[in-house]
């Protein structure tokens, strides 16, 4: 690449918007902020982060079947994780909490197994088609550069189908994923609630692994929701926190990867684990501020 | 690069005798190949080694721990790669250590997923940055390495790199047998065992440190994403066949070998498949196979462990006294 | 004062070398003391309760005893050795909840680690193994069929009854011919058939065994007609002394320094009334 940092911000970004290809990445790297951004705030509530991160590698054979059998890897990373995210949602479980890291041993194992078997098979697709060696590092850990305008228009119609369901089905989800059992006796469809909310999983997880690679979706997925809850107990302030957290680390990554030369997934991972970890550390901060102020007033009284 | 290469020309050409004449004298001729020598002796001591201690990760419900270590992993051997040095020091020291310092917080599970999986992100967001180093800086660098650390290279071992992998293996499993008993009192009852003076405390993170190197080894024949074929897939298999604790680890061990052998067979006599996925997609279908087995079992298990509530229990505490 | 029934035919406690000494020991946890100035003596074979409402530190009491927690004035003797010194001659069953069910694990060899599960290596298969491995197995046999578990521990543990994972644990602890069993509420989690049993069967092993047991409980009355004697924790105190000497309005007033009432039912169970946390009960 022959252009450089000048470090006037300006200059910057005029010269980072004159490449077309690094149009397209902001394009698609903000549908996917914002839709992961949201999505990923119902997940972490519902605790289904490990169930997200399975999907994303599930899309991964997705989108080297693809490459090999020469059709867009949209395509298959569409329809490898919306096909998980079925799977997922038809079992008894309904992929919450009890197949997470945590999980007990055989679950958590054949979760793993199944993960395993994914990269395996994508593998063996990357394999088969000869001479897609250095790609293979771009569906894993991400690209800035390989993002074509008919891919923008897939993000884009998906994403924004995705956010108008979550829309409609918002409030009967988080009535389901906070106290399931009284949302039923309410006559919320629980079950469906959960599979729609899969299903959305699946297209989130498909849309991010384009930006970050099939392996660093936590990225965008997870970390801005986590930072999120632990800054406001809200969900509506939540879910519009995770968002722009989401955009605004997508957005810096994108930028400082075009100028340096280490890839985006580098860039996103850190600078969303550094937010994560400044939310943490502003949540430890208040609760010891606030339990120092209890412990004064009632030391006071 | 080049050993790989020539194993695929080898491979390719040997499709004949594997196919054309009896399957004996292709087995023969298979068993005849320098670079399949060096990925049996690798791979059977690495599967066996992997499917021992994995036995224990899945006892002790620590799978999470093995994710983990495929990343770590990943970004050790690329860390040391940019740095310039083997790739199997990165390996060991990043696994072994990462290990310890896991069991030394209290690595069973007591953080949330969304820390683990952001923290294990970001690591392996680290390990593609030292990629970025490695192909940028270095002269040597090539993407082939990347490769081989993510999805393995059993067919492109050495004669020394596969005799130094069997023997850490041997080391390590003699050691996992050593402090096998105690592990096992460890993992099922803590507290009575540390009451009987087991240590632990200690072997805890000594467990860990064994999955680490073991995670090492293993990302040596199957690479460090597919770690779960020999470490997961098998004992989660066993654990379904028997409820004999040794039975069971005796199992796990078996089934992973087999998972190579039939692997590596496999790779070998159809050449367009790459081992780590015959291996990978072996011990899948073996887990498959044991849960299609068991599953008829299972159900009636629950049926008789469950009877009828308002059963009353024998009186069995009159066996002392009589 | 309350006379409870005894068991006919008792042998007449032992006098010889006490199984548990403590002397004016005080246990702190966190900077806290937990209780203090605690004396008390248990001769072998004798059935010992340690009653007394959430969080006075009954476990805590019982962690001295194994040496897994440090007394910090004072001093323990636990068969003739400091605390942790002959764990090997005690059987313990730790406070805890069901096994996972999906734990594939007969119960045959959860009985078999109380043997050996603290010795280094891996078992050999059965085949090879020898007298010794012989001796063993009839041991972990003649242990299950005293308490009664023949007839499930070749199941997977998880899917045993919370009575039968009781039984097999009590056959875990027994395993070594111990002289003094510590068991932490061993009784909680089951129904009222399968407390009534287990206790009998604690009762029968520690009167034909010479075992001494110490035994937290919440709920005194299923173990009451057996008891020797009960250590009541409360107020950072302990009270020790024959139950119908302690489990008193006397001596449990004076020990919480309020007024407290024991009652009698109809059925002949204790009930303690005016407990300062909120428990009306011994039962939870």
């Amino acid at each position: 690449m022959t252009t450089g940092l000048t470090w006037n911000l300006i200059e910057d970004a005029h010269q980072l918007f004159s490449y077309h290809f690094m149009v397209n990445a902001l394009r698609a790297g903000t549908i996917v902020a914002v839709v992961s951004g949201a999505i990923g705030y119902f997940m972490v509530l519902r605790r289904q982060s490990f169930v997200g991160h399975t999907l994303a590698v599930i899309g991964f054979p997705g989108a080297a079947g693809a490459t090999w059998l020469g059709v867009s890897t949209g395509i298959g990373y569409y329809g490898f994780c919306l096909a998980g995210a079925l799977v997922v949602a038809s079992l008894p479980g309904g992929g919450r909490a009890d197949v997470g890291p945590g999980g007990h041993g055989e679950e958590s194992a054949v979760v793993g197994t199944v993960q395993g078997f994914a990269l395996a098979c994508g593998f063996l697709f990357v394999s088969l088609y000869k001479g897609f060696l250095s790609g293979l590092n771009n569906l894993l850990f991400g690209t800035i550069t390989g993002v074509a305008d008919h891919q923008v228009t897939i993000l884009l119609i998906a994403g924004v189908t995705c956010l108008l369901v979550l829309a409609v089905i918002a409030r009967p989800l988080l009535f389901a994923t906070v106290d399931p059992d009284v949302a039923r006796a309410a006559g919320v469809p629980v079950r469906l609630v959960s599979a729609a909310f899969l299903i959305l999983l699946g297209v989130a997880a498909a849309g991010t692994s384009q930006i970050t690679g099939s392996l660093l979706v936590f990225a965008l997925l997870v970390a801005p929701a986590a930072a999120a809850s632990r800054l406001t107990a809200r969900p509506g302030l939540g879910v519009t926190l995770s968002i722009a957290i989401a955009v605004a680390v997508t957005w810096v990554g994108e930028g400082i990867a075009f100028f340096s030369p280490y890839p985006i997934g580098f860039w996103v991972t850190t600078l969303a684990f550094a937010v994560f970890l400044a939310a943490a550390g502003c949540r430890a901060g208040a609760d010891w501020l606030a339990r120092r102020v209890s412990l004064d007033v009632r030391t006071a009284a | 690069m080049s050993s790989a290469d020539a194993s695929i020309l080898a491979r390719a050409t040997s499709i004949d005798h594997a196919l054309g004449a009896n399957p004996i004298d292709g087995l023969a001729h298979m068993l005849s190949l320098q670079f399949i020598q060096h990925a049996l002796v690798a791979g059977t001591s690495i599967a066996l080694l992997s499917g021992l201690v994995g036995y224990f990760v899945v006892l002790r419900g620590q799978v999470f721990a093995g994710d983990a270590m495929s990343h770590v992993a990943y970004t050790g051997a690329l860390a040391a790669l940019a740095a310039g040095v083997d790739l199997r020091v990165g390996l060991f020291a990043a696994t072994v250590i990462v290990g310890l310092a896991l069991g030394l917080l209290g690595g069973r599970s007591t953080a949330d997923d969304v820390v683990i999986g952001t923290t294990f992100a970001w690591v392996l967001g680290l390990g593609v940055f030292f990629l970025a180093l490695y192909t940028t800086h270095s002269a040597t660098g090539n993407s082939t390495a990347n490769v081989n650390v993510l999805f393995g290279s059993i067919f492109g071992i050495s004669s020394s790199d596969a005799r130094t992998a069997a023997w850490i293996a041997v080391g390590l499993i003699a050691l996992l047998l050593l402090i096998g008993r105690p592990l096992l009192f460890a993992s099922l009852d803590p507290a009575v065992a540390r009451a009987r003076g087991v240590p632990v405390r200690l072997l805890g993170p000594l467990f860990l440190a064994i999955v680490g190197a073991t995670a090492a080894e293993a990302s040596q024949a199957i690479g460090a994403l597919l770690l779960f074929g020999l470490v997961a897939a098998p004992p989660a298999a066993a654990q379904r066949l028997t409820d004999r604790p040794w039975a069971g680890f005796v199992l796990s061990g078996i089934l992973a070998v087999a998972s190579m052998w039939i692997g590596i067979s496999l790779a070998y006599a159809v050449p367009t498949l790459p081992a780590s996925f015959t291996i990978m997609a072996t011990s899948t279908a073996i887990y498959a196979g044991a849960a299609l087995i068991t599953v008829g079992r299972r159900r009636g298990e629950r049926r008789r462990s469950h009877p009828d509530v308002s059963a009353p229990e024998q009186p069995q505490g009159q066996a002392a006294t009589s | 004062m309350i006379v409870t029934e005894r068991a006919p035919g008792r042998p007449a406690p032992p006098t010889h070398t006490p199984v548990i000494v403590v002397d004016q020991a005080e246990a702190r946890l966190g900077g806290r003391a937990i209780w203090s100035d605690v004396s008390l003596q248990i001769g072998p074979g004798q059935f010992v309760a340690v009653l007394g409402p959430n969080g006075v530190g009954k476990s805590t009491l019982l962690k001295a005893v194994l040496g897994l927690l440090p007394v910090s004035t004072g001093q323990i003797k636990v068969l003739g050795g400091s605390p942790g010194r002959h764990n090997d001659r005690i059987g313990y069953l730790p406070q805890r909840r069901a096994f996972d069910p999906t734990t594939r694990i007969r119960g045959i060899d959860i009985v078999r680690l109380g043997l050996d599960g603290d010795r280094w290596g891996t078992p050999l298969p059965a085949i090879l193994g020898g007298r010794r491995a012989r001796d063993a197995r009839e041991r972990v046999e003649e242990v299950i069929g005293l308490v009664g578990a023949s007839g499930y521990a070749r199941r997977p543990i998880g899917q045993c009854s919370g009575g039968e994972q009781q039984r097999l644990l009590i056959a875990q602890a027994l395993i070594r011919h111990p002289e003094l069993l510590v068991l932490d509420e061993p009784l909680d989690s089951l129904d009222v058939t399968n407390q009534a049993s287990v206790s009998s069967l604690i009762r029968d092993i520690s009167r034909t065994r010479n075992v001494a047991v110490l035994l937290v409980a919440h709920d005194v009355n299923p173990i009451l007609p057996y008891l020797d004697q009960v250590i009541y924790l409360a107020h950072g105190g302990a009270v020790m002394g024959p139950p119908e000497q302690v489990i008193t309005a006397d001596t449990l007033s004076m020990l919480y320094g309020t007024p407290i009432d024991v009652l009698r039912d109809r059925a002949g169970r204790l009930v303690v009334v005016g407990q300062p946390d909120a428990h009306a009960e011994h039962r939870r």
